[in-house]
């Protein structure tokens, strides 16, 4: 007992303040309560999307019902251009190489790689609205035409409320602020320099998740499904990095990123010496660094956390699928990436071996049960879990040219991932999506430019080169081979051949076998869901045929500021 | 009585809550038990803050009440919803995606 028993005692030591810790009392004069300083312009791409999710709380609120679909789409997409063009702005300005800064008093980095992962975020949010606003899929209602999301998300599954909604045509207008929500918490994810912001960017991108995910309009069941297993799971691994957070601020006595990893290095002594046997104790440092790591695989999707991801893939809405799919994967890479090369440095012989075996296990894991899938919704989420894989063998490299070459292959993947779930969406049977992989048969005969544009989309899964996908592999496998991980990248070349097996088979099935009698119809989407296709392919073709000037950019953003 | 002491209680909170959500079978109960791991993380952040003699903890632990409020709002409606459609609240009903 050195220290103080109540607020009495401290009350009564009085000007002996040298000995008492400085919680209950403060210095007689002088100082005077700093307001803090916010650097508004470096924090406006994420201040412009939240503003814009408040906007659209109000008009859901107050905004006649046949007014509210025009205008949430219109701010939706202003908020997102707007953010964006912020990014650009920043970009421009040099934020992100020489005036890179901690800005929010520490609790956001504004660097290379932040304002990269914003800017493909910015543009995954952008395509993400394009896929929630179609409305050409639907059959028509009274009410005008619906898109693929609940007309009223509060009503039993084929019951009397869902009926008369149906029949009015009502529609979920709330999924556009859902989605800038969202976007606003992964915007700060990657950005998080304290691990307080970190924790909170987590929910407020979960949260909204959560929501849309139960939403489908048909098989509302499976969806249903899907949010429970994804909030229940989700609450839980974000249970495990809260407390992994707080067993690092007990090693560390700060949550600040660059001075935990200055306690880590012996820069600055751990606080007390009479503490030095229960805080700064290097169990707390491994088991809280774990539990965050921990936490963070999960949203990446790696093996053995990956349970949630077929699904949850699977029961959600496609448009939302997509979305998560390409957005989740991003900003969970960024803060992991920030997290492993600026807190935890000090420890990388500690987490290399581990993140190896999580690659190794990922790779393979993801790739050899993609092949018994007969779900095509299913069989892009395992698909996914093999590419977090391939993205953890750069992570693994601890280089320069490990962060920039997952930028990379974050840009290329995201991209790749929207257009396939948007091919998804068309496909279509009287039940809805046709997701089966039985139906697909044939597609290739009945529609050849879809098809052909799958096949594109695959065969970037796939690695094939002239494909983004095979220019992000490369670049991932050659950073982790000159990071001394050369094992890795054998491991990575098998997997990617196994995954090749089940995309071709796929592309096989669509052009070289007899289409079913009563298979599924494709639909003539607007022009929404068509451009977020089209920017697909050109994303996969250019970034495949000439990726210089992104590696380049990825390049020159591949430095994170302390 | 040292403060590490309620990290001990903290650990255990949280482990009980972690088994918890393993065994039990009821979404509201498992629910319950990620509420018990968060209050565990909240104690043991308040405890340290107490011993490194600064507030990051506490305040942290005023943030993790927040979040913890907001999860909870969207997880009653999500297993309400589940529990109208199916009359059931059990984690092992929901398996239509099962292989």
């Amino acid at each position: 007992m050195t220290g103080v028993t109540g607020m009495t005692q401290v009350a009564s030591a009085g000007g002996t303040s040298d000995a008492v810790p400085s919680l209950w009392t403060i210095a007689a004069a002088g100082d005077k309560l700093q307001a803090p300083s916010i650097e508004y312009g470096k924090l406006s791409p994420v201040l412009i999307v939240l503003g814009a999710a408040a906007v659209g709380v109000l008009i859901d609120a107050f905004a006649p019902r046949k007014a509210r679909y025009s205008a949430q789409l219109f701010v939706a997409l202003a908020g997102l251009a707007a953010a964006f063009a912020a990014v650009i702005g920043l970009a421009a300005s040099g934020a992100g190489t020489t005036k890179a800064q901690i800005a929010g008093m520490g609790a956001l980095a504004v660097d290379g790689p932040t304002l990269f992962l914003q800017g493909t975020l910015l543009l995954v949010g952008i395509v993400g609205v394009f896929t929630f606003a179609e409305r050409r899929l639907e059959p028509a209602g009274r009410g005008g035409r619906v898109d693929s999301f609940a007309a009223q998300p509060a009503a039993v599954p084929g019951g009397e409320g869902e009926q008369q909604a149906v029949k009015a045509g009502w529609t979920t207008t709330e999924v556009f602020p859902l989605l800038l929500f969202a976007v606003g918490g992964m915007l700060l994810f990657p950005a998080a320099n304290d691990l307080l912001t970190l924790f909170i960017a987590l929910e407020v991108f979960s949260l909204p998740l959560y929501l849309l995910c139960a939403l489908a309009r048909r098989r509302r069941l499976l969806s249903q499904e899907a949010a429970v297993k994804y909030f229940l799971l989700g609450a839980f691994s974000s249970a495990f990095l809260l407390f992994g957070t707080a067993l690092l601020y007990g090693y560390a006595g700060t949550v600040n990123y660059s001075a935990i990893a200055r306690v880590i290095s012996g820069a600055d002594a751990v606080s007390d010496p009479v503490l030095a046997d229960t805080t700064g104790n290097d169990a707390l440092l491994l088991i809280g660094g774990a539990l965050v790591v921990m936490g963070l695989l999960f949203k990446v999707g790696a093996v053995p956390f990956h349970m949630w991801t077929p699904d949850v893939y699977q029961g959600a809405p496609t448009p939302v699928t997509g979305f998560m799919a390409a957005a989740t994967k991003v900003a969970a890479f960024g803060a992991l990436l920030r997290l492993l090369y600026v807190v935890l440095p000090g420890l990388r012989w500690d987490w290399r071996p581990v993140m190896w075996g999580v690659a190794i296990l990922t790779m393979l894991g993801g790739a050899i049960v993609a092949i018994t899938q007969t779900d095509i919704k299913r069989l892009l989420a395992y698909s996914s879990i093999a590419h977090a894989g391939f993205l953890l063998a750069g992570v693994i490299a601890t280089s320069e040219d490990g962060i920039s070459s997952v930028l990379f292959y974050l840009a290329a993947y995201s991209f790749v991932t929207l257009g396939a779930f948007a091919v998804v969406t068309l496909v279509r049977d009287a039940g809805g999506e046709a997701t089966h992989l039985s139906k697909w048969a044939g597609l290739g005969r009945r529609s050849p430019l879809l098809a052909a544009v799958f096949a594109v989309f695959l065969l970037a899964f796939a690695g094939i080169p002239l494909t983004s996908g095979f220019a992000g592999k490369f670049a991932v496998f050659k950073a982790a081979a000159e990071g001394g991980a050369g094992a890795l990248v054998v491991v990575g070349v098998i997997a990617s051949a196994i995954a090749a097996f089940f995309y071709l088979r796929v592309i096989v099935l669509m052009f070289f076998s007899e289409p079913q009698a009563d298979g599924p119809s494709v639909a003539v989407p607007s022009v929404m869901t068509t451009s977020a296709i089209a920017l697909g392919v050109v994303v996969t073709v250019v970034l495949g045929v000439a990726p210089q000037y992104f590696l380049d950019l990825a390049g020159q953003a591949g430095v994170f500021v302390r | 009585m040292s403060p590490i002491n309620y990290v001990y209680l903290a650990a255990l909170l949280f482990t009980i809550g972690a088994a918890g959500v393993l065994i039990r079978r009821n979404a509201i109960v498992v629910f319950m038990c990620i509420e018990l791991m968060l209050n565990a993380a909240n104690l043991t952040l308040v405890a340290f803050s107490r011993m490194h003699g600064n507030l990051d903890g506490q305040i942290m632990a005023f943030f993790v009440m927040v979040v913890a409020a907001a999860e909870v709002v969207v997880g009653l409606a999500i297993i309400v919803m589940l529990y109208r459609a199916r009359h059931s609240a059990s984690v092992d009903d929901a398996s239509l995606m099962k292989l």
